[in-house]
């Protein structure tokens, strides 16, 4: 193979598939995602694949690159493509749907089981809450809250692998985000659906999900702090 | 799913920790006895000598053995859960039963050796 192409070998079809193999010109700075662009365009237009905004920002390109879940558009071919091959197929834990195309609906089901929107109790005729930048729960809040859904946690998580009822490391952060959020009276009911061996007392802690994340958050951090919190409520009687 | 459910999942991963951090001090002070004892060779009679109608050191492994019945169950059934496709309900069976065999098992032979004393 010449240094200027990189052969790659995508997984084509559903969970019955197989791998087909492209040769794909060398670019600088060219990114996973250009590669995948590249073939659909060029050499095979029947390739599925998810992509919104090209720049890290909405969390559809993420797929399985050389045995690792990735953000595609931002993962340049020059840091991965170890001896000019790249081999891709679809995120794990998720069924999928076809080619690199992997059906999410299981993954967000869980950010709303684990009660992750917002609920407030204030009108528009209500002053604005205060919350300092400095307050510490805000802070806690922030750490978590730049989250793109884009599913490489849930993808790499091993528990989630044996049991599909977990609720994943993304679906948690979320929620812990909002257990800090001052205005959310969700209170007890979120803990009450995030506790328990499906919820955050299934993590293991073993951080793959925080190693995988494209936007460096720390969901094993966040499942820590439920864990924490739920025991709290449990001890207290709360969540009867 | 139901707040005494939770209330049981939760109860049993803090026993979990708890009987852990009691293992590490049995375990410590268990792995130095025996390297203490061990010099100058190890006997039967060296050992009932030593925990045989001693109270203390009954106490300690009855506490030793009851710590290790709470937590190897509790994480038998994590590993069960997850590895195997055993149903939920016979985990649990087959985890109180490995519970109730080291317990009985431990205690007996915490007494046993009690009795062996010469007091
Ligand atoms: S730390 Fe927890 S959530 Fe993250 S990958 Fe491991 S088990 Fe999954
Ligand atoms: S926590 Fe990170 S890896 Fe998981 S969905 Fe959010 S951005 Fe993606
Ligand atoms: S295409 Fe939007 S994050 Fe990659």
């Amino acid at each position: 193979m010449s240094n200027d192409l990189i052969n790659v070998s995508i997984w084509r079809g559903g969970e019955d598939g197989e791998y087909q193999t492209y040769q794909v010109p060398r670019l600088e700075s060219q990114t996973v995602l250009d590669v995948v662009t590249y073939i659909q365009r060029e050499l095979d237009p029947s390739l599925s694949y998810r992509f919104a905004c090209r720049v890290g920002v909405c969390g559809s390109c993420a797929m399985t690159v050389n045995g690792k879940a990735r953000w595609t558009c931002r993962t340049h071919v020059s840091k991965v493509a170890e001896g000019g091959q790249l081999t891709l197929d679809p995120l794990n834990s998720m069924p999928r749907v076809k080619d690199l195309v992997v059906d999410m609906e299981t993954f967000f089901n869980k950010w709303a089981d684990a009660k992750g929107s917002f609920k407030g109790d204030k009108t528009r005729d209500d002053a604005l809450a205060y919350i300092s930048p400095d307050d510490p729960k805000r802070k806690i809040s922030s750490a978590g809250i730049e989250c793109i859904g884009c599913g490489a946690c849930y993808a790499t998580c091993d528990v989630i692998k044996w049991n599909p009822d977990y609720l994943g490391p993304a679906a948690l952060n979320r929620a812990w985000t909002l257990v800090n959020d001052e205005r959310d009276v969700t209170g007890l009911e979120r803990l009450a659906a995030v506790a328990g061996d499906n919820g955050c007392l299934g993590c293991h802690s073993q951080q793959g999900c925080v190693e995988r994340c494209p936007k460096s958050l720390n969901p094993t951090g966040a499942i820590a702090g439920l864990k924490r919190e739920t025991i709290k409520a449990v001890l207290k009687g709360e969540l009867s | 799913m139901s707040a005494s459910a939770l209330r049981i999942e939760t109860y049993l991963w803090l026993a979990q920790r708890v009987s852990a951090l009691i293992l590490v001090i049995c375990i410590t002070v268990h792995i130095a006895t025996m390297i203490i004892a061990v010099q100058g060779g190890l006997s039967s009679e060296e050992i009932i000598a030593r925990i045989g109608g001693s109270k203390i050191w009954l106490s300690f492994y009855l506490v030793f053995v009851s710590s290790v019945a709470v937590h190897a169950p509790i994480g038998l059934k994590s590993i069960m859960r997850e590895m195997s496709q055993i149903p939920t309900n016979r985990i649990d069976l087959l985890s109180i039963l490995f519970s109730l065999i080291i317990g009985v098992l431990g205690i007996r032979a915490a007494f046993g050796l009690y009795g062996l004393g010469g007091a």
